[in-house]
């Protein structure tokens, strides 16, 4: 047991359902991790019926039906209704492929609360490019308008590295344009398929400094028009983000074989051992697992981290960051200027930056999955 | 887009997406939102529950004053910071 013996977890607010990891975008800044899980070894609508279920009884609000492209799912409407029973706040994090009148009417019907649409860039041959599949953009603005027309709150989403840095104001604009009332522009994080992606994706700082002050002018000019929501990259900061708000504090993130992690990343530390919602309760798996024990609380700490006057403020940083970039979990995150490896993150970083690497390692199924599986 | 005033003739309503939930589990109420949880104290709650889109914010203010025997004007100076705050965010409707 790492944690202090007085401490107990607060319950989580937030459960981010990985329903599938089929997707039939190629998007090379994906989150998944690298190996990704077959349709054959998704869990069934009893077992995410089941999970929802104790989420609701432990405390958990917000369910996040995610992939992977949970359109891909036929189960989906059934899940929702059973989250709106059971009183969950249901929020569809989409591609928007594979959407359709009739699917957004049954959504709206069985109480989906809210939709979360990705887009790629501003321009459709840019954004076709990097989500690798041609046709997408323009059936991005199909849905938006589907969905609003439906009556639902919509947030647009847009990931920003090196080949759209340039345009993440005209994002802004595009999101209004289609009629969203929350946009979250998003500098790339380095993990799952980014990793193998990170010098193709990397802005320099110049192109990334650029991006966030016009995103940073767009938010005093659109106040109480559109919410923008800015998550800036870490690697330039002199203190890490608190990653997840604090490992094990606040979700619980369902893969979709059923494994559940403190953060979708959370598997690239092997050492760790994530139980699966098949075998136990999902309240078992937040107090009792070995995996969101690991790092709660701040016995675990380094003394750095340990005496530091930060430590409950960003309680060391990022693990898999840490895992990635000093190769130990329980180090100090290598964004803080504390760290000894700080210098060797920087090194990486301007390399990167400086690398003319433009080839995407697209996300794909292997066995070329992908828009075929749906 | 500047930010409609709030007349006494505003009817308040919070749109689809944003919520009001009883949390059994924590004992308190909450404003469930887009990638948002915002923790209601009892002034909070007893207003949102008002913003039905029916309601006008002059009858909502006579409503909470007689309820809570509270000074009118008062009352009248919660509501609209509470609801200038929240459209500002795009979380209600008026």
């Amino acid at each position: 047991m790492t944690m202090n013996a007085h401490e107990v977890p607060p319950a989580p607010i937030g459960l981010l359902a990985e329903l599938t990891h089929r997707c039939p975008l190629g998007c090379p800044y994906c989150s998944n991790p690298v190996q990704l899980e077959s349709r054959s070894d998704e869990i069934d609508t009893e077992s995410w019926k089941r999970v929802f279920s104790e989420a609701a009884a432990l405390g958990v609000l917000q369910v996040h039906l995610s992939g992977g492209e949970p359109l891909a799912r036929r189960d989906l409407v059934e899940l929702v209704e059973h989250c709106a029973k059971v009183g969950l706040y249901t929020n569809l994090i989409t591609s928007g492929i594979g959407m359709s009148p009739t699917l957004v009417t049954r959504l709206a019907d069985a109480g989906l609360d809210h939709v979360q649409l990705s887009i790629q860039d501003s321009t459709a041959a840019s954004a076709d490019k990097i989500a690798g599949y041609d046709g997408a953009f323009a059936k991005k603005r199909e849905v938006a308008r589907l969905v609003c027309d439906a009556g639902f709150a919509l947030t647009i989403n847009a990931v920003i590295h090196r080949a759209n840095a340039g345009r993440a104001g005209n994002m802004v604009a595009l999101a209004i344009e289609l009629g969203a009332r929350r946009v979250e522009i998003a500098h790339v994080q380095y993990y799952g398929w980014a990793v193998p992606n990170r010098a193709a994706l990397m802005p320099t700082l110049v192109q990334a400094q650029a991006a966030i002050a016009a995103v940073e002018a767009l938010k005093k000019q659109h106040a109480g028009e559109i919410v923008i929501d800015h998550v800036i990259p870490d690697y330039h900061a002199r203190y890490p983000k608190a990653c997840m708000g604090g490992w094990g504090k606040r979700t619980i993130n369902i893969t979709p074989q059923g494994r559940a992690l403190p953060c979708h990343a959370a598997e690239s530390i092997k050492s760790l051992e994530f139980w699966n919602v098949a075998q136990h309760s999902l309240a078992d798996i937040w107090y009792q697992s070995p995996a969101f024990n690991a790092y709660r609380g701040t016995q675990w700490m380094n003394e750095l981290c340990r005496t530091c006057e930060r430590r409950e403020i960003d309680h060391g940083g990022c693990r898999c960051q840490a895992l990635a970039l000093a190769g130990d979990a329980a180090a100090t995150d290598p964004v803080c200027h504390k760290s000894p490896d700080h210098g060797k993150m920087q090194q990486i970083v301007l390399a990167e930056e400086a690398a003319h690497v433009e080839a995407y390692v697209y996300r794909r199924l292997k066995g070329g999955g992908g828009a075929s599986s749906l | 887009m500047s930010l409609r005033e709030i007349t006494g003739n505003c009817q308040p309503k919070l749109p689809r997406g944003v919520r009001l939930k009883q949390d059994l589990v924590r004992n308190e109420w909450l404003l469930l939102a887009p990638e948002r949880v915002i923790k209601l104290n009892p002034v909070a709650q007893a207003i949102l529950q008002r913003c039905t889109g029916l309601a006008s914010v002059d009858a909502i203010v006579d409503d909470l004053s007689q309820t809570f025997a509270a000074d009118r004007s008062r009352i009248d100076t919660d509501v609209r910071a509470l609801l200038a705050d929240l459209a500002q965010k795009r979380l209600l409707d008026i």
